[in-house]
């Protein structure tokens, strides 16, 4: 199977270059921080495509994966953002299960108003970024550790409190139609309306990011820290607002699958942790900062749910998604560098003659 | 007479009792090229740090057109129109040239909290400004900085300081790591500076590209100035024999060349 993926990527290439007249355009795109990951997401969606066949690209196959990609993706567009900005989250997994647990107990356990479980589901999510963000830019300790950190306690906190107000790791809760139908919505039976979440996220971060000032300090941020900070960008503060971003869409996830599944457990989430970095990571963001695009991130996204779901339709023992995802991996790395090394090497044409 | 557009006068400066810099007096005038020589550790980078606010000195007068100023971080320095520009500082490898030259000033279009960062005109001050600079090759601002050569990595630097309104201009060994070309291209860059009318000082431990385009010498060795003369008052052998320690560079070479003298023989 492994064998037969490099053959199929070079199928899919040859499928996805278009006719000679359509090579300026192309050229172009070669620059752009997200053209690996869009061979990547094409390469491995006609992958499946050939060997998960019909079922596979039918609307449940395709609801599957775009399901997965939702959830995913809210909280891989803030992570990416951070990894721009040269800063890792990885308490996301337990902001989520936090968040989860916060609405189920205030609101099923409880029985409070839905939306006051919601707000303060969301506000933990911002209430533990600002915490990530105050300890990162001040106590210059690495982000990994302050957010790993904050991603066991954080995780220990929900489960002492889950089992000291409930007695139990897992609550229900019953959502009123109006949260069903913003958050926990299943169009046609099969789509959830995380995806438009997904959808109105990205376009936000993507004008934010290209066509905002703050877009140029965050690149900047993660190009060179100290450069920045001559430059009189308040790095502290972009820096805890980007944490704070991600601690609420991870939140944001965690309401939408509580109420979704009607419900919440002390677990949940916790896959979003290194999800979200391959995601980020095979979408064309450079781990250590400076470089990226949402775009880059969506697709990353798309990739790592096609991959992650594609392998039911194969007929193949699924135990072989994650072998294919950590060869996805390093190859997704290994061409991003080569297309970064592109950009790099751009030059006008009218360099070139001289 | 018009006071000089900086001056410092018996600037000393201490770190848990080592003299850095004892004594120090300067004068920068608008349109002229200072040239701050040393070798290393001799103080260079402690003055650089002081004319930029990164320290205070502990004596000493700083002067802005004659009024005396202190600067309590490097924002007062840049306030006062001092901007300094390191060896590849300020500059962003993986964002366009126009996004790079803009950081934390960007220009915006539209309204209220939709004011959106106008890239094209970015794109097109940033070009303009390094073509005032004699880079012609840059003429696209979506460029990635990383894609520039070192020299224009630097004018990109340079351009921006001017733009942003600095009249004395710090540039901290901006030929060091560049080939023969690119420093050549550096050195030009600092002329066209000088002919708007900024205030240059180079810090370089290279007495040929100093002589190439400095209008007034100063000698630093071990935090002290050795010497401070004018273009054309000393040749290039004295400032580098005063440079190395005078003597030392004399011994050394004796020595040298006894060495030739013993090989000669033997072989």
């Amino acid at each position: 199977m492994t064998t037969s993926l490099p053959k199929t990527t070079a199928g899919a290439e040859a499928a996805v270059i278009p006719p000679k007249q359509a090579e300026s355009r192309l050229g172009q795109l070669r620059h752009r921080p997200e053209a690996g990951a869009l061979i990547g997401t094409l390469s491995v969606f006609v992958f499946f495509a050939i060997f998960g066949g019909e079922k596979f690209l039918a609307g449940a196959g395709t609801a599957s994966w775009l399901n997965i990609a939702a959830e995913l993706g809210i909280i891989a567009i803030p992570v990416g953002l951070l990894m721009i900005a040269g800063e890792l989250d990885v308490s996301v997994g337990s902001v989520l299960a936090g968040s989860s647990m916060t609405l189920a107990i205030v609101s099923g356990h409880w029985g409070a108003p839905m939306i006051v479980g919601i707000v303060l589901a969301l506000a933990l999510g911002l209430l533990t970024g600002l915490l990530n963000g105050i300890i990162v830019t001040r106590s210059n300790v690495p982000s990994l550790v302050v957010t790993l950190a904050t991603l066991f306690a954080l995780s220990g906190l929900t489960l002492g409190l889950s089992r000291v107000t409930t007695g139990t790791t897992s609550v229900a809760i019953a959502p009123d139609p109006t949260s069903k139908t913003i958050f926990g919505q299943l169009i046609g039976g099969q789509f959830e309306v995380a995806i438009f979440w997904w959808i109105a996220v990205a376009v936000l971060v993507t004008v934010l990011l290209q066509m905002m000032p703050y877009g140029n300090w965050i690149f900047a941020i993660g190009g060179d820290k100290e450069s920045a900070r001559a430059t009189g960008i308040p790095v502290a503060k972009v820096k805890i607002a980007l944490y704070m971003a991600s601690g609420f869409c991870a939140a944001l996830v965690g309401v939408i699958q509580t109420i979704l599944y009607n419900g919440a457990q002390v677990a949940n989430g916790q896959a979003f942790v290194f999800n979200s970095i391959i995601a980020v990571v095979i979408g064309g963001v450079l781990l250590h900062g400076g470089y990226g695009s949402v775009v880059g991130v969506v697709l990353g996204t798309l990739t790592f749910a096609i991959v992650n779901q594609g392998i039911y339709y194969t007929g193949w023992n699924s135990d072989w998604a994650a072998l294919i995802l950590g060869i996805l991996i390093l190859a997704a790395v290994l061409m991003n560098n080569t297309f970064r090394r592109l950009a790099l090497s751009h030059k006008p044409r009218t360099a070139k003659k001289a | 007479m018009t006071a000089p557009l900086l001056r410092l006068t018996g600037i000393s400066k201490s770190f848990l009792g080592t003299h850095a810099l004892q004594d120090i007096s300067l004068e920068v005038e608008a349109g002229k090229v200072l040239c701050l020589l040393g070798d290393n550790g001799a103080g260079k980078s402690t003055l650089i740090k002081i004319l930029s606010g990164f320290h205070k000195p502990t004596t000493g007068t700083i002067e802005v057109n004659g009024e005396p100023v202190v600067f309590e971080s490097p924002r007062d320095a840049g306030a006062q129109g001092i901007a300094t520009v390191h060896q590849f500082g300020g500059t962003f490898p993986l964002m366009g040239v126009g996004r790079c030259f803009f950081v934390g000033a960007e220009p915006t279009k539209g309204w209220g909290p939709f004011k959106l960062f106008d890239k094209k005109l970015a794109g097109e001050i940033a070009v303009r400004e390094m073509q005032s600079l004699g880079i012609t090759r840059v003429t696209d601002g979506s460029r990635l900085v990383g894609s520039l050569s070192g020299g224009e990595r630097q004018a990109l630097a340079i351009a921006r300081a001017v733009y942003f309104g600095a009249n004395v201009l710090i540039l901290d060994e901006p030929t060091a790591a560049l080939g023969v070309k690119e420093a050549a291209h550096v050195l030009r860059i600092i002329m066209q500076a000088r002919a708007k009318g900024v205030a240059v000082i180079l810090v370089t431990h290279n007495v040929r590209h100093a002589m190439t385009v400095g209008d007034h010498f100063a000698v630093l060795i071990r935090g002290q100035k050795a010497d401070d003369f004018r273009k054309g008052e000393r040749t290039r052998e004295e400032i580098t024999d005063l440079m190395a320690g005078g003597e030392a560079m004399a011994d050394l070479e004796a020595e040298l060349a006894q060495l030739q003298l013993e090989m000669r023989s033997e072989s």
